[in-house]
C-alpha cells in the first residue's frame, strides 16, 4: 500500500491523534498494511519485537502459555488499540503471544525504522514514549487491580 | 383472658419456602421464595430482604428478581448463614424481613440513557433493574450493561446475559479477568468496556454494584467523561444488622446504609469511601 494510503490510515487511529500532518506523514514512512487470519499467531514470546502493530479491525489475544496451564489470555485488544510496546525498549523481545482471535487488519510499523526516526527526532521520541508509556500505565493499572481478584471475596455473613 | 401476644413488628420475620433452587457457579444460588401464608413480598429493584436461617443468623439480601411470583435471591456461600441458605432445597423454610432500602430509583431519571456496570455478584441486585430497563424500553433512552467477573465460570446468570445480548435495543459487554484460550470475550477491568459503548454523559445515569474499589474506579472514569456525580448511583454494602436505622451497625458517616440506602448517589458517599475509619 502506498505511504499516502498509510498516512490517511493512522491519521483516523486514536493513538497518532494530535501529531501533526507532517510527523504522521513522517511516521507512515514505517508503516505498511497488513492481515491475519482467524487463530494465527502475530509473533510469540522471545521472537525480536522488530515492529508494532495498530488494529484497524478485528481482535487481538495477548496471551501466555505454559504446559502445566496452557494458553491464558492476559488481555484482548481490538480496532484503534496498539499491539507491541517491546518494540520501545531494550532488549526488544516480546513477552507474550499475540493471537488473532478473528480476522484482523493492521497497520505494521517497522521498529527499526521508527526508532531511527525517533533518535533522529528526539521530539517524536519524547511523543512515542509518552503515548506508549500511557497504553503500559493503562494495563499496569488494569493488571494490578485484577490481581487483587477483587470479585473474589464477599463479607461474610 | 388473655390472649396469645402480638409477636408482629419490624424485627419479626415471616415465614418463606424455598419453591425452587438454580445453580449459578460453583457457590452461588439463586433461590426462589414463597410466603408459607400471607401476600407475597414486594420488591423495588435494589431493595433487599433480611434471611434468616434459623438457629444460625441473619443476612442482608439484595433482591435478584421475580419470577412466576415468587421473589429471587441470590446467594453466593461466603459465611455460616449464606453457606446455610446455599445448601437449602426446595421446601426448606426460612425467615424472611423486608422489604427494606431505596432501590435504584430509575423512575427519577424519565428518558436517561441508562449505564449499568456489575462486578461479580453485584450484578444480582443490578438484574432486576436491567429487566425493568428491558421491559419498558420506551420510558429509556439507551440501554449499556458492563459486567466484569473473574472468569467465565464464575459469571452469573449466563443466560440472561445471552438473552440481553441477542437484544438490538441494548449494549450488553461482559469482560473477565482471566481467560482461557477459548474465550472470545473481552478480557481486563469493567472500566475499559465503558469507552466501547455509546451512551450520552450529559444526561446518562449509572447505576453500579460490585465491590467499593471497582465502583470508585467506574465512578472515577464515568466523571472524567462528564457524568455527574449525583447521576452515578452505587449500591453500598456495609454491616447491616436490623436493616431499620435502629441499631447503627451499618452507620457510615451521616448514612444509615440500610435505611438511607443501600443506594447513594456518589457524591453523597465519594469522600466517605476514602475514609478508612468509616
Amino acid at each position: 500500500m502506498a505511504t499516502r494510503d498509510i498516512r490517511e490510515l493512522l491519521k483516523e487511529q486514536a493513538f497518532f491523534q494530535g501529531l501533526g500532518e507532517e510527523t504522521i506523514a513522517f511516521i507512515s514512512g514505517c508503516g505498511s498494511n497488513v492481515h491475519f487470519e482467524a487463530d494465527r499467531f502475530i509473533f510469540h514470546e522471545g521472537e525480536p519485537a522488530d515492529c508494532f502493530y495498530v488494529i484497524r479491525s478485528g481482535r487481538v489475544a495477548l496471551e501466555v502459555h505454559g504446559a502445566d496451564r496452557g494458553s491464558l489470555v492476559l488481555d484482548i485488544v481490538g480496532e484503534g488499540d496498539i499491539v507491541g510496546a517491546s518494540w520501545l525498549f531494550p532488549p526488544y523481545r516480546w513477552e507474550f503471544d499475540a493471537r488473532a482471535v478473528e480476522e484482523v487488519s493492521a497497520v505494521r510499523l517497522d521498529a527499526t525504522c521508527l526508532r531511527a526516526k525517533c533518535e533522529e527526532d528526539p521530539r517524536l521520541g519524547y511523543e512515542m514514549m509518552k503515548r506508549v508509556a500511557e497504553i503500559m500505565r493503562r494495563r499496569m493499572q488494569s493488571a494490578r487491580m485484577r490481581l487483587l481478584d477483587l470479585y473474589g471475596h464477599g463479607r461474610a455473613g | 383472658m388473655v390472649g396469645p401476644a402480638d409477636m408482629s413488628g419490624p424485627m419479626t420475620p415471616r415465614i418463606f419456602r424455598v419453591a425452587s433452587k438454580r445453580r449459578e457457579t460453583a457457590d452461588t444460588v439463586t433461590l426462589a421464595f414463597d410466603p408459607l401464608e400471607g401476600p407475597q413480598i414486594e420488591l423495588r429493584p435494589g431493595q433487599f430482604d433480611m434471611l434468616y436461617a434459623f438457629g444460625i443468623g441473619e443476612v442482608p439480601i439484595s433482591m435478584s428478581g421475580m419470577s412466576e411470583g415468587s421473589v429471587l435471591h441470590t446467594v453466593r456461600a461466603v459465611g455460616a448463614v449464606t453457606r446455610a441458605i446455599y445448601d437449602a432445597g426446595e421446601g426448606d423454610v426460612f425467615g424472611m424481613r423486608g422489604p427494606y432500602g431505596n432501590g435504584w430509583g430509575l423512575e427519577d431519571h424519565p428518558g436517561a440513557d441508562v449505564l449499568i456496570v456489575a462486578g461479580g455478584i453485584g450484578l444480582a441486585p443490578l438484574r432486576p433493574a436491567i429487566e425493568h430497563v428491558l421491559a419498558h424500553r420506551e420510558l429509556h433512552g439507551k440501554l449499556s450493561v458492563l459486567i466484569g467477573a473473574r472468569s467465565p465460570e464464575l459469571l452469573i446468570f449466563q443466560d440472561d446475559i445471552a438473552r440481553w445480548q441477542a437484544r438490538l435495543d441494548a449494549q450488553v459487554r461482559v469482560t473477565i479477568d482471566v481467560a482461557p484460550s477459548e474465550w472470545r470475550g473481552a478480557v481486563g477491568l469493567v472500566t475499559e468496556l465503558i469507552p466501547r459503548v455509546s451512551f450520552d454523559p450529559g444526561r446518562t445515569v449509572a447505576l453500579v454494584c460490585g465491590p467499593e474499589i471497582m465502583m470508585r474506579a467506574v465512578a472515577t472514569d464515568l466523571m472524567d467523561l462528564g457524568v455527574a456525580s449525583d447521576q452515578i448511583r452505587i449500591s453500598m454494602e456495609r454491616n447491616m444488622k436490623c436493616a431499620i436505622g435502629h441499631c447503627g451497625h451499618c452507620q457510615f458517616g451521616p448514612e444509615f446504609v440500610c435505611k438511607d440506602g443501600p443506594i447513594f448517589p456518589y457524591e453523597r458517599v465519594e469522600s466517605l469511601m476514602r475514609v478508612r475509619e468509616v
